[in-house]
């Protein structure tokens, strides 16, 4: 067992943002010993996109064809178990996103194979893979090791950074088999006439803000602000705040100038929408949260306070 | 009858003043918080809604957990919001449990079940795995749907249609052969809170308390499907980018995100 295995990241004909995460997680596994990396790209019509996944240093790109023209769970793990018997790699790299979670845990528990989720970092020393993840909301974290000849690790999107693409020659393969899922079709994000990814000044809110009649209260503490409201997934789950106002990896991805964070923890999914964001200033009581990891200026004040202060300024 | 099987899980947060000791692979209980697994409360009710839809007598709802004494009291809380009956399975030999491992116990159990349709919380609040579902599926052969916002289960043309969500606020509806499994986001529905008297209630409710021997299988297979071992467990490692404090007076941090605002982004309308 020797190599590492790929699983590119891809919708709609686009290459993922994580796809080149994970193509670099695989490249420094390979350059401490785990050997030649590939990538597998897995779908229908694949082969033009398996020219745009490829980078400096891997052996190949696999494009793998099946009979769906979307992604589907069963398909992919057929496919990957073909690379498995075929390469029998040491290490399979796929993303901690919401394609894998359809069929990433399915293969590893069908085939045996070593196992982690939601990992944030890897490394191969002397011929044995370690691999860390964050438990109990990123508060802390756990080592692994493995009893495996091939382990699957799911990484998590933003933990590396990409490698820039590169042309890699392309092999194709044909997957024989039919879906079991059927795709119906797309439904877009409603965006109810704001767009927060354009705006340069977000206020957003999390949990901390506690109950629902307090939104008004800081949507219009945004607005004399000359800020757009935002908010994190658990205020758009209770229907206190629309959707289309989600920051996070099943929101929006933002880039304002200054992203300021009232009463948001910092889950992994929501710090993955504002890795692009300018200056993080955060606000929360907890001063353990996560946010304060990735946060420019932070203080532990209360918000409500703060918010009477903010007021008092505008 | 049609049978909605829902594995639950009675997950644990950190207290605040958690201690962590030298060279531990685990946390010590005294510092564990637990309830029902907050994705649970959606996979349980969205189960009772489609027993609900159906006659009476038509869908019963099978909670299972693999869990100490301590996951008795999530299974209690599912019985109370509707589901007809729990299992717990449980042996002191499960240790340093990982999505793997408790998908083999799991599988065994429902297995034994023979479910149309299983529901599981896309993932648990304190390992964050997004695994064990869809596992379970992979163990059971079953086809399998991960992260619905909606879930159409036509029972009688043996067809649930599901809403996935997926990034960027993108929806896709795909339809699946059942039995399957499918996990279940959070807002997917409105959970309902068991009352207390609902929850005393529960209590007599069939709630079956099982050994592995029970389910089939010994320690040992469970070990043999492990994923991965813990090696440790630390504080993690901030960036080098820490936070530079804005202090805690309410009037100076608001005096200092006035200035940082004004720096760049600038003057803005009614500022």
């Amino acid at each position: 067992m020797s190599g590492v295995l790929v699983i590119a990241e891809h919708r709609r004909g686009e290459p993922a943002e994580s796809t080149h995460e994970l193509i670099a997680a695989g490249l420094r596994l390979g350059s401490e010993g785990a050997g030649e990396v590939r990538v597998a790209v897995i779908g229908g019509g694949v082969t033009q996109l398996a020219e745009r996944c490829g980078a400096d240093g891997l052996a190949e790109v696999v494009a793998f064809e099946t009979e769906a023209s979307e992604f589907e769970p069963h398909l992919a793990q057929a496919a990957v178990e073909k690379l498995l018997d075929d390469l029998q790699p040491a290490v399979i790299l796929t993303g901690h996103t919401v394609d894998s979670f359809g069929f990433a845990p399915a293969l590893a528990a069908w085939r045996r194979l070593g196992f982690a989720p939601n990992v944030t970092a890897a490394e191969w020393n002397d011929g044995a893979l370690r691999a860390h993840r964050g438990v109990y909301g990123d508060r802390l974290v756990a080592a692994l090791e493995f009893d495996r000849d091939t382990t699957l690790l799911m990484l998590r999107p933003g933990a590396v950074a990409a490698v820039e693409p590169a042309s890699t020659p392309v092999r194709t393969e044909r997957l024989d088999a039919a879906p079991l899922a059927t795709h119906i079709g797309y439904r877009e994000a409603a965006t109810e006439g704001v767009d927060i990814t354009k705006s340069e000044f977000l206020l957003s809110i999390g949990r901390g803000v506690g109950e629902e009649e307090n939104i008004e209260r800081f949507s219009e503490l945004a607005e004399k602000l000359g800020a757009t409201l935002s908010a994190s997934r658990p205020l758009i789950d209770a229907g206190w705040v629309p959707s289309a106002r989600q920051v996070g990896q099943s929101g929006r991805t933002v880039k304002p100038k200054v992203y300021l964070a009232l009463g948001i923890s910092g889950a992994a999914q929501h710090l993955a929408g504002i890795r692009d964001a300018g200056t993080v200033i955060a606000v929360n009581t907890d001063a353990e949260a996560p946010i304060f990891g990735v946060a420019d200026y932070g203080s532990s004040v209360d918000l409500f306070d703060l918010a009477d202060e903010l007021e008092a300024r505008v | 009858m049609v049978r909605l099987v829902v594995p639950i899980k009675q997950a644990a947060a950190l207290d605040e003043d958690f201690e962590l000791a030298d060279g531990s692979t685990e946390i010590d209980a005294d510092f564990l918080e637990s309830d029902l697994n907050e994705w649970d409360n959606f996979s349980v009710e969205a189960a009772i809604q489609i027993k609900e839809a159906a006659g009476e007598g038509e869908v019963e709802v099978v909670v299972v957990s693999v869990g100490d004494d301590d996951a008795e009291e999530a299974l209690l809380a599912c019985l109370a919001k509707g589901a007809d009956r729990g299992a717990r399975i449980w042996d002191e030999a499960l240790t340093d449990l990982e999505p793997l491992m408790v998908a083999t116990v799991l599988a065994a159990a429902v297995r034994r079940e023979e479910p149309d349709l299983v529901l599981c919380g896309v993932q648990s609040s304190d390992a964050a795995s997004s695994a064990t579902g869809v596992a379970l599926a992979g163990l059971l052969e079953l086809p399998h749907v991960a992260v619905a916002r909606a879930i159409e289960f036509d029972a009688a043309g043996r067809t649930a249609v599901v809403d996935r969500e997926l990034e960027g606020g993108l929806v896709e509806q795909v339809s699946v052969p059942t039995p399957a499994l499918i996990t279940i986001q959070t807002g997917a529905n409105e959970p309902r809170y068991a009352t207390l008297r609902a929850i005393k209630q529960a209590g007599a409710k069939q709630l079956d308390e099982l050994g592995l021997e029970d389910v089939g299988l010994s320690a040992d297979d469970v070990e043999a499907g492990r994923g991965a071992r813990t090696v440790g467990i630390a504080h993690p490692q901030r960036g080098e980018s820490s936070a530079e404090s804005l202090g805690e007076d309410a009037g100076s941090v608001a005096d200092r995100i006035m200035e940082i605002v004004g720096e760049q982004v600038g003057e803005r309308k009614g500022a």
